[in-house]
């Protein structure tokens, strides 16, 4: 029964405004001391219109960011399904390392003798990523995995231009099932994207990858795979794959969105991976923060890893003392192999981010981050199997660390795959990656990750079973689910023909 | 490498972060069929399965072991809390309010994902909504998006917004943007035959700046207040873009500055880009940071990243969504404005709730008190004899000039215990700027402090 409230508020659950309906631009929540009103050094520059930027009391700013934070789901409220995405527990010692004040409270340019730990640091998680990747060297300063991406492929291309072939090389093979971020990635990067078919098996159509590259192959880049791949697949021949791009002359990129599944268990380099991006995010654990901050460190083969971005981590023994120094002046790299393709971004990437993956891996020790693979992908071929008997598995055999299923199982009803994501909201779920792969027709992707119970997923089974059949049944309530979310369904349409992308005052 | 940890603990032992027992391990196995995990990886080829556990590397730690050592690191480092401390440049020490990270540190903000399902992250989607408005109002603009990785990615994604929008394919930067963000620039065009032309540095190159706006331009880039801490009007430089249907993008990396100085919106930016640390942000050795994005209207559909935009529920509720997707590279592939697929989510959370806490009156009042400690500092080092203060109209930083290498005199002011800045030196390379140096004062520095600095700065110098 819906029963309206006077207040807007249903129970815990409370109505609250934008800031800009509550607050004042005369309210502030902090108290500093009164400038003096000594003579600045502004001139006509000094801001005559105020900014009308809303202020609220420190009372009233925690409880409106608490009310809206309840309106959210979480991974700390329950099982977070979403495949690709590896949304798995944030260990809080991580956020209480991250903000020790030997972390958090040093300045990026500051003198670098002031920052030894620090700087060990990211010495120390790049040699964890070197040893897991088997790769010879990594570049830290990519802060997401897209910029790790645009850093393997910018890597490739300094390494094309030091070969004189930049003009003609730049046809890059990219699977029709691969991340958006990839073909996007590779024009960002000037080249042009060449799709492969995907096979009826869920992996690279070997054969057409052959038949793109018969003949000349003088204008082939390389190619970027995701392995294991966005339909939670191992690529059983990415050596045949690896080799065949190889003699081709271009480079394998390896999105390495998925490590956590092989992380332990299978090195990189073995694969005859060139570079590959790593979702600290992801495979370790920081937190996703509602989208963001990631970080995207990338491991260089030996082919690639002179190009590394600036800034490099070098050791510094001049003074007998061993110091670790970053260096940006191509001149200080005199003598050495570097030739870095540049600067990505300000400073030297997501160190916030580098002491929690770290202290993730501290944690786990290589012998548990074996186990966080193994774990990952045993539940999800727990849940592959138990939702098989109601849900259509797209491809046969076991899954790597999610499972894979298209809407087959509604074929004959009104229901989409996008009324059972709104139905298992209702259950209490956060719903799965739904309508990618784009090459499963109405996919959904789901990735438990390891640090599920067999409890938590006997109960989202049975959840998920539940709606797969009432939805297969034809039940057409789930047209208008969620029916218990703070929201109801919203006009996503309306937003993008219209878009409001900002308070104005009335 | 030294670790403090032994690997001890094998292999069997329980991990605090795995809830599966061997038992559950077993009947899963058992429902799904197979006779162990191996099962799951037979597609991986034989050569390059790994026998047992990576070498070289430390076993699984307990909570207590894993602090020690990662505590012991953060002891090897001076943090900018622990004396006078001068450094700007593209990051400034602030005060943060203990209740930003207390929001932030919610288990609903931090360990959620990007807001995909809109009926159950309403609470992520209206802070992305409330950002972007705030980030409107600050920079005098008329939209903005959900933040980018961070203000120098911002600048670079500004620079091929702009190409986009003109058609065109040459970008322009002023002497004065901080190097690291013009380099950043660069590295992001070249790879797109966008040929960029960075200016010698300058302390002030407005004019020269100008000269470069031509009938090929798209866009003039200008930093103000500038690397230099130098504050310049942009009306003359988005003039002369204009005159040429060329764009002004104009970036800052001191975000509190909007607080006192002249919006580039009522300058006539086109884009303004910037970093957005300084509110909610801790230093953190350079990131995870957020970069600010805000532009015209008319330029919205150029825009990168995520876009946040309101609606209605089927209740017609007020709500929000994320929105022109189109943009996107999920939707539109090798075709879309950016490959950018992530915000700074949890630093532009920090970013809004720290703007929340100040309003108007005290974001105006704390850029008062930042521009009051550097003219102070600025007094008090310019009444020493030698010293030469190279930025006449400044904000919270601003650059000297002394008789003596800059890098000796920060050595020497470091063994007072000041650090007193950055050399310019360290940021551009042999352009006749060795002995000056980079300085910012924030409210955090106290009179005690730039008396200390001003004391021995006078002994180094004598």
């Amino acid at each position: 029964m819906n029963i309206e409230t006077v207040s807007g508020s249903k129970g815990l659950l409370q109505k609250e405004e934008l800031i800009f309906d509550i607050g004042t631009t005369e309210t502030t929540g902090v108290d500093l001391p009164k400038p003096t009103g000594r003579k600045g050094r502004l001139g006509r520059l000094k801001r005559e219109n105020g900014t009308g930027l809303p202020g609220l009391s420190e009372p009233e700013a925690v409880r409106h960011y608490v009310r809206l934070s309840q309106k959210n789901y979480a991974i700390d409220l329950g099982l977070f399904p979403l495949g690709s995405c590896t949304m798995k527990h944030n260990p809080r010692l991580n956020e209480k390392v991250a903000r020790m004040p030997g972390f958090s409270d040093i300045h990026p340019m500051q003198p670098q003798h002031t920052v030894q730990g620090a700087l060990e640091v990211i010495d120390e998680l790049a040699d964890w990523l070197k040893k897991l990747t088997g790769m010879p060297a990594v570049a830290m300063s990519p802060k997401a995995g897209a910029h790790g991406e645009w850093c393997g492929m910018a890597a490739i291309r300094a390494a094309l231009i030091d070969r004189g072939e930049v003009e003609t090389r730049t046809r890059v093979l990219v699977p029709e099932s691969a991340h958006g971020t990839n073909p996007a990635t590779a024009v960002q990067c000037g080249f042009k994207v060449q799709e492969i078919a995907a096979s009826d098996d869920g992996r690279v159509d070997l054969n057409d990858l052959k038949a793109k590259l018969e003949g000349d192959t003088s204008d082939v880049a390389g190619i970027m795979l995701t392995n294991p791949n966005t339909c939670g697949l191992f690529e059983r021949d990415i050596k045949e794959i690896a080799d065949l791009i190889h003699e081709a002359g271009g480079y394998f990129y390896c999105d390495g969105a998925n490590f956590n599944a092989i992380v332990g268990r299978v090195r990189p380099r073995d694969l005859g991976v060139d570079a590959m991006h790593i979702n600290l995010h992801k495979t370790f654990s920081t937190p996703h923060g509602g989208g963001g901050p990631g970080a995207g460190p990338t491991v260089l083969s030996d082919r690639l890893a002179k190009y590394a971005p600036t800034p490099i981590m070098m050791v510094d023994k001049s003074d007998g003392e061993r110091k670790l120094v970053l260096v940006d002046d191509e001149a200080e790299m005199a003598g050495t192999d570097h030739k870095p393709l540049g600067r990505m971004c300000a400073f030297h990437g997501q160190m916030g981010m580098f002491t929690r993956a770290l202290t993730y891996m501290l944690s786990h020790g290589a012998d548990g981050l074996k186990q966080v693979a193994e774990d990952a992908v045993l539940n999800a071929n727990y849940i592959q199997s138990r939702l098989s008997k109601v849900m259509s598995p797209a491809f046969e055999g076991y899954c790597m660390h999610e499972a894979l299923f298209s809407d087959e199982f509604l074929k004959d009803t009104e229901n989409e795959t996008v009324d059972i994501a709104k139905g298992l909201i209702d259950e209490g779920y956060h719903p799965m990656t739904v309508y990618f792969p784009l090459v499963v027709h109405g996919a959904m992707l789901i990735e438990p990750t390891e640090t599920e119970s067999k409890a938590e997923l006997d109960r989202f089974c049975e959840a998920l079973e539940s709606v797969a059949s009432k939805a297969r049944s034809g039940d057409s309530s789930l047209k208008q689910a969620p029916y218990h979310a703070p929201m109801r369904r919203l006009d996503e349409t309306q937003a993008a023909r219209k878009p409001v992308l900002r308070w104005v005052a009335e | 490498m030294k670790l403090l940890i032994k690997n001890s603990a094998g292999p069997k032992t329980t991990m605090r972060y795995l809830p599966l027992t061997p038992e559950d391990r077993a009947e899963m196995l058992k429902t799904i069929g197979a006779k162990s995990v191996d099962d799951f990886y037979e597609d991986v080829p034989k050569a390059a399965r790994l026998d047992g556990v990576i070498e070289d590397l430390p076993m699984h730690q307990g909570e207590l072991a894993v602090e020690w050592h990662m505590g012991a690191l953060a002891a090897k480092n001076r943090t900018a809390s622990e004396g006078p401390f001068f450094v700007g440049c593209g990051a400034y020490k602030h005060h943060v309010p203990a209740s930003v990270d207390h929001i932030i540190q919610r288990s609903e903000f931090l360990t959620t994902y990007t807001p995909y399902q809109p009926e159950i992250a309403q609470g992520t989607l209206q802070t992305v909504f409330e950002f972007q408005t705030q980030v409107a109002m600050l920079t005098g603009m008329e939209v903005a998006n959900a933040s980018m990785y961070d203000g120098s990615t911002a600048a670079s994604e500004a620079a091929l917004m702009a190409c986009r929008a003109t058609r065109r394919k040459k970008v322009v930067v002023s002497g004065g943007t901080h190097p690291h963000y013009a380099e950043t620039i660069q590295t992001a065009c070249e790879t797109q035959g966008i040929e960029v032309i960075v200016l010698p540095p300058a302390f002030d190159d407005e004019a020269a700046l100008i000269e470069y706006a031509q009938d090929d331009t798209a866009c003039l880039i200008a930093q103000s207040p500038n690397v230099f801490g130098a504050v310049t009007d942009l009306t003359p430089i988005a003039d002369a873009a204009h005159a040429k249907k060329a764009l002004l993008v104009s970036v800052f990396t001191e975000v509190v500055s909007l607080g006192a100085i002249t919006p580039p919106g009522e300058m006539g930016a086109d884009i303004v880009v910037g970093e957005g640390q300084s509110i909610g942000n801790p230093l953190g050795f350079g990131g995870p940071y957020v970069g600010l994005l805000a532009c015209r209207q008319k330029l919205v559909r150029q825009m990168p990243g995520r876009v946040c935009g309101q609606t209605v529920d089927a209740e017609g509720k007020r709500g929000f969504v994320l929105t022109l997707s189109t943009r996107e590279q999920h939707i539109r592939r090798d075709k879309a404005t950016s490959n950018i697929c992530t915000n700074a989510g949890l630093c532009s959370l920090a970013f809004t709730a720290h703007m929340t806490l100040l309003g108007d009156k005290g974001l105006s009042q704390l850029a008062t008190l930042n521009h009051e400690a550097a003219c102070d500092l600025a007094d008090a080092l310019e009444a020493i004899d030698g010293v030469t203060l190279k930025t006449d109209r400044f904000f919270n930083e601003f650059a000297y000039e002394t008789s003596m290498e800059a890098t000796a005199l920060l050595a020497a002011l470091d063994e007072k215990g000041v650090i007193g800045g950055v050399r310019a030196s360290r940021l551009f390379k042999g352009d006749g700027l060795e002995n000056v140096v980079i300085v910012a004062a924030t409210e955090c520095n106290t009179e005690a402090d730039i008396a200390a600095y001003a004391t021995a700065l006078k002994e180094v110098l004598s």
